[in-house]
């Protein structure tokens, strides 16, 4: 039964992409088949960080609009046979993500793959919406950062009330991805724990990738830093958080609630 | 460097922004629940009821919100002309 995982955050510039990237290679890295997909319409970046800018013939939208099969716009990746890319297109307009479409291509790639990865864009208009609707899994990209984690506990309101899951009654499953942590600096205070951003945003954590200049150098060759420096500690981390996701180990960092969630619940958006 | 700026400069300010986060998402998490947000209602309302009883212009009245952890207050400041000021004169 394939899973629909989407990559969120409200907020740009914390690393949606490069998580996108990184765990999608990671799943692949573990024999599953798993399609990432760009939903950045306008602004795609995931071919450039996955290092496949120069082969994308069709996108996501052509798809959408009938114009493409999904296999002719698939590109497969040249180090990993399992992982599949779905471009987002650069030319057209995000307007273009019809549910109806969206909901198709999503239909197709639960058949091919185990894992479908979507790549949300920032913000919370339309493509974000479109990224999160079908999903069963989400995981919030978050930076201990002020702007950051009020944009997530956003998307956490939306992930509870806009898909497809919450609809139904249902709940997507959340994680929270803490990237760009500096151990060092929550240490002196300077930046916000672990903790606090786990009290506040009360969802169970996934894993820290810790701010380090592998994840810079990955994408400037175009690899998803699992591949591109496997030994770092970004990639240790993203390896771990694909096998929470997989369901090898259930260690739940944080189970109990703190006292502002209690005070304070998050309600459906 | 004075001896007060270097303790401040070594104070932290994580802990300012937990509180801080805390306090916003407080109230963010109920306006969105509820849909509506009770600022812009009390504004609103409150113009409505001023211009039952007199012309004043949309840009004279400022409402003024202040969120904080136990209570939050809403400022009302209205601008009423004066009859000098509209060109008139007291009566003599």
């Amino acid at each position: 039964m394939a899973k629909v995982l989407v990559v969120t955050s409200g907020k740009g510039g914390v690393g949606k992409t490069t998580s996108t990237a990184a765990l999608g290679a990671a799943l692949a890295q573990t024999g599953q088949k798993v399609a990432v997909v760009d939903f950045d319409v306008g602004l795609r970046n995931l071919d450039l960080v996955m290092g496949a800018e120069r082969r994308v013939v069709f996108d996501l939208i052509n798809v959408v609009n009938g114009d493409a099969r999904l296999e002719q716009a698939l590109i497969r990746d040249k180090r990993i046979e399992t992982l599949h890319l779905l471009p987002a297109s650069q030319t057209r307009d995000k307007d273009n993500l019809t549910e109806e479409g969206v909901a198709r291509v999503i239909d197709g790639l639960r058949e091919k793959f185990d894992w479908v990865i979507c790549d949300s864009p920032a913000g919370i208009e339309r493509g974000a919406t479109m990224a999160m609707r079908h999903a069963d899994i989400a995981v919030i990209v978050t930076n201990p950062e002020v702007s950051s984690i009020r944009d997530s506990d956003r998307v956490i309101g939306l992930l509870d009330s806009k898909t497809e899951k919450a609809e139904k009654g249902e709940q997507v499953e959340k994680h929270l991805l803490l990237t760009r942590y500096d151990a060092a600096r929550a240490q002196r205070g300077e930046i916000l724990k672990v903790e606090d951003v786990l009290e506040i945003l009360s969802i169970p954590l996934l894993a820290i990738v810790p701010e380090s200049v592998e994840v810079l150098r990955s994408s400037n060759i175009g690899a998803p830093v699992t591949l591109g420096s496997p030994n770092s500690a970004p990639a240790r981390a993203y390896l771990d958080a694909v096998r929470k996701l997989r369901g090898e180990t259930h260690v739940e960092v944080q189970k109990q609630r703190g006292l502002f969630s209690k005070l304070f619940p998050r309600r459906a958006a | 460097m004075s001896l007060f700026g270097f303790f401040k400069r070594n104070a932290t300010s994580a802990p300012v922004a937990r509180e801080r986060l805390q306090v916003l998402l407080a109230h963010e998490r109920t306006i969105v629940g509820g849909e509506s947000d009770l600022v812009a209602i009390l504004r609103e309302e409150i113009m409505a009821v001023i211009a039952r009883h007199m012309a004043v212009p949309q840009d004279k009245v400022q409402v003024k919100m202040d969120r904080g952890a136990a209570v939050s207050t809403l400022e009302v400041d209205i601008e009423i002309p004066t009859p000098v000021a509209t060109g008139m004169r007291p009566a003599a």
